[in-house]
């Protein structure tokens, strides 16, 4: 097979026309370029559910302020959760997994090529359908409206008495159709990283990245299919008469928060596992020493695994569940900080030790511990029941998770493009220009998210359009209005710098960072076939077996 | 507002819990924080270092152990400190002398019912101060008629959810009189922001003279020129669709008891005052006031609007 590419490729002279660059792409099933289109859909996507998110600041910058309407309000709040969870954390992180674990465990592609095509494409229809609800959410009467049930869509806000028209329909559909997306490419995932490992790679060998993805896509089996039955539930209701979660007529309301809690508290993990193992590919190299205690990390991350599955109803501390309910789920929801705590330790131990060189990753994973540590320990406070009763459903909660998503994620994020970019186009991103978009993110998200907290201990609640001045929220909001711009002058930075670096970066030859990685052993960008004759592995860091041939891994693992 | 000026038990105990667990994450931030900074300050890539790798270390079994166990042993401590006050809370037992209101969450308001009374209020909770040495606790029922909401005085006690087709509990016992203010916690559509709570905790006396007050039905009151006009306006419209006046034919459901408004110190769920010139904007045009309210716009002439405000000041 990938000699007939080569030859197809040496016979061809002229350059593809764009047609046919453009029909290359959507027709692609090499795992690298659904990587591309995974992760170029969901910085679309980013884009978008950010302005949002700036409209809902500007909104909130002072009180009663009338920028927008509370419809239009509670619209943006409801699109930029739902798309920033749906379609851009996860594709983004589909399509990192995609690009690096096939390459990472020496494999040409993913176990299933098509069905990674296919999965691409209904999370991408899935993304569109949603924006399309701008224009036809409404149905028959044409003045179109996006969904306003808030991205956790509880009912019975959803039932055709309070949500009527298309608008909660376009949010059910794209959530279901990204859910199928999102299971297809979990079992490609799955099947490829324990089925395709180049010899050697035993699983005590693979890379934490695969490790970890492996994690990952098992939760996605688990977390997003109770999802998928809640959507087709809901539009039983909806549609066929069913009573699931119309309280009007006898149904559940607490049915349906199970439901999406069973899928929405392992899908926090879901995101941040992915982030976890950037962060363990990453950091150990820009400390120049292997990750510290890898058997241990892959049990905490196992760990997590199973124990995120069982706390998903500390999202439910107000509900009114019996003291029995909230005392189990405020010990699970604790014991999870700490395999979680000790992934923070273990990376600490990586550094320890080690040659700490501050290259814009390392920066933006410096970061990371540092948030994420913060995230983790305001989590430990509303593990707390009681305390949740007072901190939940208010900013508290906002600063917290987008402390999580923002601080821990997409730092994490951030550090995988300055980190894998050179090798996805062949070019360095500009350094001095990632100091200044690191320098500027950080100081705009502590101005965001820091202040957030107090917000909620001051009593503000959540998704609230506007608010009554004198409260002690005034001042706040407008800190934490002026922090979203500068986040969103940092991304402009960062997107500048991803595009202008792609013709003007330096060129990054196979392996920038003295990597040790199997993806840093084939060219920059990666051939299609990624490796001429499939590598054979002897230990977790190949290349430097390679480049240490008188001291390799090998000999104490 | 802020949830460290409890004034009540169960706000009280809440606060004495989280100061414990910030206590420690506190703790355990300083630790992390300090010994990561010490790390990327002390093993920072130099010239003299920059010739050679570092020592390679793959961990260590002794060191796992250290930080796996250590923060287990805090779990266990963090856990044993909420499971008591959850239970505190919780399982409070309810003496026989606690008052109970039924509180029930509308699209975008609040409607309270005193069983015991006979009294059907909306938006201002009055209770009961509670005496440490004569505890005279509320205790609250929470129904909702449409969707989610969540009763919330942070001062008071933490929030529960008013959830349709379930009952919720919650009770406070105010150790001090005044005015709390809170507002729903849970979206609940369009004006779930201005869904706000005014609760009012008085003395026993005043508590009991408001309670009477409030079972006096409203027509007695309706005397001069005006109030009798708007009180026809008011009957035929559809006013009485959803609202009611307790001794006269309107009987509605969907809206607050406007029985005695005027006891009221705002209107429209605490979004505006209660004044003649708010009334009378809030008549002619809800959305001016709160944009998505269920109230319709009634489009009534100005010589109505005037006869209807001046009813609604009658309803003392």
């Amino acid at each position: 097979m990938s000699s007939d590419v080569m030859a197809i490729h040496s016979a061809r002279v002229d350059a593809p026309t764009w047609g046919e660059t453009l029909h290359g792409w959507v027709t692609t099933v090499d795992h690298k370029r659904i990587g591309l289109l995974y992760i170029l859909f969901a910085l679309l996507f980013l884009v978008i559910a950010g302005s949002e998110a700036l409209v809902i600041r500007i909104q909130l910058m002072y009180p009663h302020n009338d920028f927008v309407s509370p419809q239009v309000f509670n619209r943006m709040f409801t699109m930029h959760g739902t798309t920033m969870i749906f379609f851009v954390a996860m594709p983004i992180l589909f399509g990192f997994g995609n690009y690096l674990a096939p390459l990472m465990i020496g494999a040409r592609d993913m176990a299933f090529p098509r069905l990674n095509a296919f999965s691409f494409w209904l999370s991408a229809l899935g993304g569109f359908l949603l924006y399309f609800s701008f224009l036809g959410g409404s149905g028959l009467y044409g003045a179109g409206t996006a969904p306003d049930v808030g991205w956790w869509a509880y009912a019975p806000l959803t039932a055709r008495a309070f949500s009527p028209g298309s608008s909660a329909d376009y949010w059910t559909i794209a959530v279901l159709v990204s859910g199928f997306g999102s299971v297809g490419t979990a079992i490609n995932l799955l099947a490829t990283i324990v089925c395709m490992r180049c010899p050697g790679m035993t699983l005590n060998r693979m890379p934490l990245l695969a490790w970890l993805f492996l994690t990952m896509a098992a939760m996605v089996l688990f977390a997003v299919t109770p999802l998928t039955a809640a959507q087709l539930m809901l539009l039983i209701d909806r549609y066929l008469g069913g009573h699931f979660f119309d309280t009007q007529a006898g149904g559940s309301a607490t049915l349906w928060m199970h439901f999406f809690w069973i899928f929405g508290h392992p899908e926090v993990y879901i995101l941040i596992i992915p982030c976890f193992a950037f962060m363990s590919e990453i950091i150990p190299v820009f400390s120049r020493k292997p990750i510290f205690g890898y058997p241990v990390m892959v049990a905490a991350t196992v760990c997590i695994a199973f124990v995120s599955m069982s706390v998903w109803a500390h999202h439910m501390f107000t509900i009114g569940m019996n003291s029995y309910a909230n005392s189990f789920f405020a010990i699970t929801t604790m014991a999870v900080g700490v395999p979680t705590g000790i992934k923070i330790f273990n990376w600490l131990g990586t550094m320890w030790g080690g040659r700490i060189q501050f290259k814009t990753p390392m920066l933006f994973s410096i970061g990371f511990l540092f948030q994420f540590l913060i995230a983790g320990l305001t989590g430990v406070m509303m593990a707390s029941a009681p305390f949740d009763w007072q901190l939940g459903l208010s900013y508290f909660v906002v600063a917290h998770f987008h402390y999580i998503i923002v601080g821990g994620i997409l730092f994490a994020l951030f550090a995988a493009f300055y980190y894998w970019y050179p090798k996805v186009t062949g070019r360095m991103m500009s350094e001095p220009v990632g100091k200044l978009h690191f320098w500027l993110f950080v100081i705009g998200f502590h101005l965001t998210f820091d202040p957030m907290h107090f917000a909620g201990l001051f009593g503000m609640p959540r998704r609230i359009y506007t608010y009554e001045p004198g409260r002690g929220w005034d001042a706040i909001n407008l800190i934490v209005s002026i922090g979203a711009f500068i986040q969103a002058a940092g991304v402009l930075v960062f997107v500048a710098n991803l595009i202008l670096s792609y013709w003007k970066g330096a060129r990054a030859g196979k392996d920038p960072w003295d990597g040790w990685t199997l993806e840093w052993s084939v060219s920059s960008p990666p051939p299609a076939y990624n490796f001429a004759t499939i590598p054979t592995v002897a230990s977790r860091r190949p290349l430097w077996d390679l480049k240490h041939p008188e001291d390799p891994d090998s000999r104490y693992e | 507002m802020s949830i460290f000026a409890p004034a009540s038990t169960p706000a009280q105990s809440i606060v004495d819990l989280s100061m414990f667990v910030l206590g420690i994450t506190a703790v355990i931030f300083i630790v992390v924080a300090t010994l990561l900074v010490y790390a990327i300050v002390k093993f920072r890539a130099t010239p003299a270092n920059a010739d050679r790798e570092p020592a390679q270390v793959y961990g260590s079994t002794q060191i796992e152990l250290a930080w796996t166990i250590i923060p287990v042993l805090i779990v266990i401590v963090l856990f044993a400190a909420t499971a008591r006050v959850i239970h505190a809370i919780q399982d409070a037992p309810k003496p026989p002398t606690a008052l109970e209101v039924t509180v029930i969450g509308h699209q975008f308001w609040w409607e309270y019912r005193y069983p015991a009374f006979g009294i059907v209020t909306a938006n201002e909770l009055h209770i009961p101060v509670s005496d440490p040495s004569r505890p005279k606790p509320t205790f609250l029922k929470l129904l909702s008629a449409d969707t989610d909401h969540s009763f919330w005085i942070p001062q008071l006690a933490g929030k529960t959810d008013l959830i349709p087709n379930r009952i919720n509990e919650l009770w406070m016992d105010p150790h001090r009189t005044g005015i709390f203010l809170g507002q729903c916690a849970q979206y609940c559509g369009t004006q779930h922001a201005k869904m706000l709570q005014r609760v009012s905790v008085d003395t026993a006396e005043e508590f009991d003279a408001w309670v009477r007050a409030q079972q006096q039905p409203a027509v007695h009151a309706v005397r001069d020129e005006s109030a009798v006009a708007g009180r026809r306006v008011f009957e035929t419209t559809a006013c009485i669709n959803c609202h009611a006046i307790r001794g006269t034919v309107a009987n509605g459901r969907f809206g607050p008891d406007l029985t005695h408004l005027m006891s009221r110190a705002t209107i429209a769920s605490g979004a505006a005052e209660n004044t003649p010139e708010n009334l009378r904007v809030w008549l002619k045009d809800p959305d001016a006031i709160k944009p998505g309210s269920l109230m319709p716009a009634m489009k009534m002439t100005d010589p109505e609007l005037d006869a209807l405000v001046g009813y609604m000041q009658s309803l003392r």
